[in-house]
């Protein structure tokens, strides 16, 4: 029942707040995403590694047809619960600073977001997941497209079309698993896992999982949606998008694709590999040149997941662990370096590296915060990134060798267009848009100390989180080697 | 059969109160007379089935489910048509009179057993329509739309009595479950060439009805010339009902599936080709809903061509879901297209909506949501109809189609969210539209039923 609570308690949040009005919106918002995050930190007390899926639900939803309204929470699931509960109230605070008309509309949104994803990681039937696979989409279409810059229509309806397109692909596989299903037909997913398809049907779900999956990520060649959206979203939007919706895509593809079409691996895993591999250098690249802070920093978040995607489908545990502890990493220092964007914008009106420059001199805290998050992206030892990533390479590694080396190279091309948004927007002289820079106010703070304090723990003591997963990763693996 | 009854009495005393110098009681009656026909269809339920006229007419809880869509659609149209009090030239008594004749015309073909009851239903249904979509007397393009209804439906029509003679030759009966003994034992060729052709003769007329390429020609002009209150009877009841007559006509000819099913497939695929790739280049959001109307009835060819257990459920549940959300889509295009009229005539284009969410944020999500349900997006109806054609679609194993059904169905998210894009992310003029409390309620309760139902199709389910 407690998935039942962490799923409904948002969108009773979000209602409230909608109906509360504008005056008390952020506030009511806040101490929803809180109690939220209450409620998924007792969950986590009370969760036990080894027992499998726990305080699930089940009821009859189209009773004819198998179809029930059924979640539950495994290790896997809840490293998400707890990813996507511990960041929506930072990114709800991290809008405080900025007046946005109809907040009311603006923070429900966000709250209705939060009880999709849930649903989404939760989801233990495969109906029920695809109905907020797609839910999930419609409160952050409205967000960016209502409060974002001035090309939004335009972006996010790319954005939308693109991954709706995805995702009905998704659809028809998942309606022709149910078919395959024995009996009166059921579409639990712990049943598509059962089932024996022939090699060559395997293959065609594979495509139709994996074009779901690659837009949602997104994986090369389905990003171009994505740099366009993560800047013309309101930074609120861009968190959720990057922090945690692009989650969806990984989450996918360990929860479905993997266990349900090994064959299908077999045969094509090798391509997708090799698409996340280019993914990985194309976005860094890219990102290298970029000097619109933001579109920087999408893009780097495009390299990060095709090194996700990359581990994931070298269906090792070392992969697989690694990309549940990255999705963990990546989703904190994203939001945090978005903030920081955002923060730098909000004082000096422009986001282009070339306009900055010297802001350290007047803002030692925000430099400190800037410089962790940061090390953090960049993989260095003793910050969260190193972790993940460290895993991630060493499964490429042990998958192709030669793999491993190019994917590798994210963490130097990494490494330069981090260090060069730091260098360009931070040091050197004063420029005149930077003039009279206020330092981090204490609402600011709050948003990014607890994120730092994370990047420290998962740097120093990932087997708090490692050890939630693991049991559910082995079993998955034994699922696919099987 | 109750509702049939009463619907012409009611159809008759509509035009007697008409003589009455009030217009003002017709609205109030007529929704009360449909009121009462939709109680009483409910009559039989679970009790059938039972037969009427020398087994011409049946009554079933299939045909009871279908009826109940038919009303209910008319009951909501009727409550949003305001009374035709805005315009002088109109005569109330006339349109709602024929609107609850068309009805029994509807009904029959719901619940017809034998082809001459078909045909005299599609007549009922069709004379009716021509005169109300020529109703705006003063305006060419209902004029005209009228005009081109009454030809082609009237060829259309030719079609399909030339088909039920061929049939009557072939089978020596009208009745359908002689038609269904004779395809279960398909005798030597030369009968069987006259059965073939009689039944492609039928199909084509009824496919002209429910505006299925490559016979849809007449639906965008006519759909927009007819006054939009008869665009959205048009595009409710007459499809509900001509695709409730397809599917009992092909349910009786399973037999020779074999034969059909790659004819109505083929169809199919080119109606959603049409309707959507159609739909995208409109500037008029009725011209593109005239297509979507088109769009929908591909989704709904793909159910008949699968014909499997869940295609019953999945028709009705479907025709509902549309109703629903077409009656909503126009009843919020009367309006808005009302208020921003150039010239005397009404606005209809996209730019019309600019700004709505502002201006009545109340209609912009009565909009929004009927659009998502179109389109088929989670949690409406719309969603869980598209899901039940598909699956009786993939439980006929006939995944191929599915697939085209879904790069159609991202088509139609394109031109779905034009509008809503319009109301919620342009800037329109800040003047307020006012919706009269009683239409309000229609349009919040075919909302309330859209989520409802998209959220627990179970509910539904155990309805039927």
């Amino acid at each position: 029942m407690l998935t039942l609570l962490l799923i409904l308690l948002p969108i009773a949040a979000g209602v409230i707040t909608l109906l509360a009005g504008e005056r008390m919106a952020k506030q009511l918002a806040l101490v929803g995403g809180l109690a939220s995050l209450g409620v998924a930190i007792f969950t986590w007390l009370q969760f036990d590694p080894a027992a499998g899926s726990q305080f699930g639900f089940k009821y009859a939803w189209v009773a004819s047809g198998g179809i029930s309204f059924a979640a539950g929470i495994d290790g896997i699931s809840l490293l998400l619960v707890l990813l996507t509960t511990f960041l929506t109230p930072l990114i709800i605070l991290s809008a405080f600073k900025n007046e946005y008309k109809n907040p009311a509309a603006f923070y429900s949104l966000i709250l209705f977001m939060e009880a999709a994803l849930i649903g989404v990681f939760t989801a233990t039937d495969a109906f029920l997941f695809y109905l907020f696979f797609e839910a999930a989409l419609i409160p952050v279409y409205f967000l960016a497209a209502i409060w974002g810059g001035e090309n939004r229509i335009k972006v996010t309806f790319k954005f939308f079309i693109y991954t709706i397109f995805g995702s009905l692909f998704m659809f028809v596989a998942l309606v022709y698993l149910y078919y395959q299903t024995p009996g009166t037909h059921t579409s639990e997913i712990a049943a598509f896992y059962q089932l024996q398809l022939s090699s060559t049907a395997q293959g065609y779900v594979f495509w139709a999982f994996f074009i779901a999956f690659a837009i949602k990520m997104p994986l090369f060649p389905f990003h171009t949606w994505q740099p366009d959206t993560y800047t013309e979203s309101p930074t609120a939007a861009t968190m959720l998008l990057s922090g945690i919706m692009l989650k969806m895509g990984v989450y996918g593809l360990i929860r479905l694709l993997l266990p349900i079409v090994p064959l299908g691996m077999e045969q094509w895993g090798f391509l997708a590999m090799i698409l996340s591999v280019i993914g990985i250098i194309y976005g860094s690249i890219i990102a290298i040149q970029q000097s619109d802070m933001k579109t920087l920093i999408a893009y780097s978040s495009f390299a990060h997941v095709g090194l996700m995607a990359a581990g994931v489908f070298s269906s090792s545990l070392n992969g697989l662990q690694g990309a549940l502890i990255q999705m963990l990493a990546h989703g904190i220092n994203v939001i945090g370096l978005f903030f920081i964007v955002d923060i730098i914008y909000s004082r000096t009106k422009t986001r282009y590296l070339d306009q900055l420059g010297g802001i350290t001199q007047s803002t030692p805290h925000l430099s400190v915060y800037f410089m962790i998050l940061l090390l953090g992206s960049v993989a260095l030892p003793l910050t969260n990134g190193f972790v993940g990533e460290f895993l991630l390479l060493s499964s490429v590694f042990q998958y192709k060798g030669w793999l491993g080396a190019v994917a590798g190279l994210t963490i130097i091309l990494g490494s330069v267009y981090m260090l060069r948004l730091f260098q360009k927007s931070m040091f050197g002289p004063k420029s005149k848009w930077v003039e009279g820079f206020q330092d981090l106010t204490a609402s600011e703070r709050a948003v990014l100390l607890p994120l730092v304090i994370m990047v420290f723990w998962i740097g120093i003591y990932p087997s708090t989180f490692l050890k939630i997963t693991e049991p559910a990763v082995n079993q998955l693996l034994q699922l696919v080697n099987n | 059969m109750y509702p049939i009854i009463l619907l012409s009495v009611f159809g008759v005393l509509t035009l007697f109160l008409g003589f009455s110098k009030s217009k003002n009681i017709l609205l109030p009656s007529t929704l009360l007379f449909l009121a009462l026909a939709l109680g009483s269809n409910f009559i039989d339920w679970g009790k059938g089935p039972f037969l009427y006229f020398d087994d011409m007419l049946r009554v079933d809880n299939l045909t009871l489910a279908f009826n109940g869509i038919v009303l209910l659609s008319a009951f909501m149209i009727v409550a949003i048509s305001g009374g035709f009090q805005d315009n002088a030239d109109s005569e109330p008594a006339e349109y709602y009179g024929l609107m609850l004749f068309s009805l029994v015309g509807a009904i029959m073909m719901i619940g017809f057993d034998h082809l001459i009851m078909l045909f005299i239903g599609v007549e009922i249904l069709s004379v009716a329509m021509y005169v109300l979509t020529g109703s705006n007397k003063r305006n060419l393009r209902s004029n005209e739309a009228a005009l081109k209804y009454l030809l082609m439906g009237a060829f259309a029509t030719g079609f399909m009595l030339f088909g039920m003679t061929l049939l009557y030759g072939a089978t020596g009966s009208f009745n359908l479950v002689d038609i269904q003994g004779f395809a279960s034992n398909m005798p030597a060729a030369s009968q069987s060439y006259i059965f073939y052709a009689g039944l492609l003769l039928l199909l084509i007329g009824m496919l002209f009805k429910v505006s299925a390429a490559p016979f849809h020609f007449w639906t965008p002009d006519v759909y927009e010339g007819a006054p939009t209150i008869f665009t959205t009877f048009m595009s409710t009841v007459v499809k509900t009902a001509g695709f409730a007559a397809l599917f009992r006509l092909l349910n009786h000819t399973f037999a020779i599936y074999g034969f059909w099913w790659i004819v109505i497939a083929a169809i199919a695929v080119l109606t959603l080709l049409v309707g959507n790739i159609g739909a995208t280049s409109q500037n008029s959001f009725k011209r593109m809903l005239a297509y979507s109307g088109i769009s929908h009835a591909g989704y709904l060819l793909i159910a008949l061509t699968a014909l499997s257990k869940p295609t019953q459920n999945a028709i009705i549940f479907y025709s509902l879901a549309y109703s629903l959300s077409t009656i909503s889509a126009f009843g919020v295009l009367m309006l808005v297209s009302k208020e921003k009229s150039i010239e005397g005539q009404p606005n209809e284009r996209y730019e019309a909506f600019n700004g709505l969410a502002k201006q009545n944020p109340l209609l912009a999500f009565v909009l929004a949501v009927s659009m998502l349900s179109l389109a088929g997006i989670p949690l409406t109806a719309g969603f869980w109809g598209k899901f039940f054609i598909f699956t009786s679609a993939a439980e006929r194993g006939i995944i191929w189609i599915t697939v085209i059904a879904v790069l159609m169905s991202t088509i139609g998210i394109y031109y779905y969210f034009r509008v809503i894009i319009s109301s919620y992310f342009k800037e329109g003029d800040t003047v307020r539209i006012r919706v009269a409390p009683f239409y309000q309620i229609i349009l919040v309760l075919a909302t309330f039923l859209t989520i409802l139902f998209g959220l627990a199709p179970g509910i539904f389910e155990k309805l039927i």
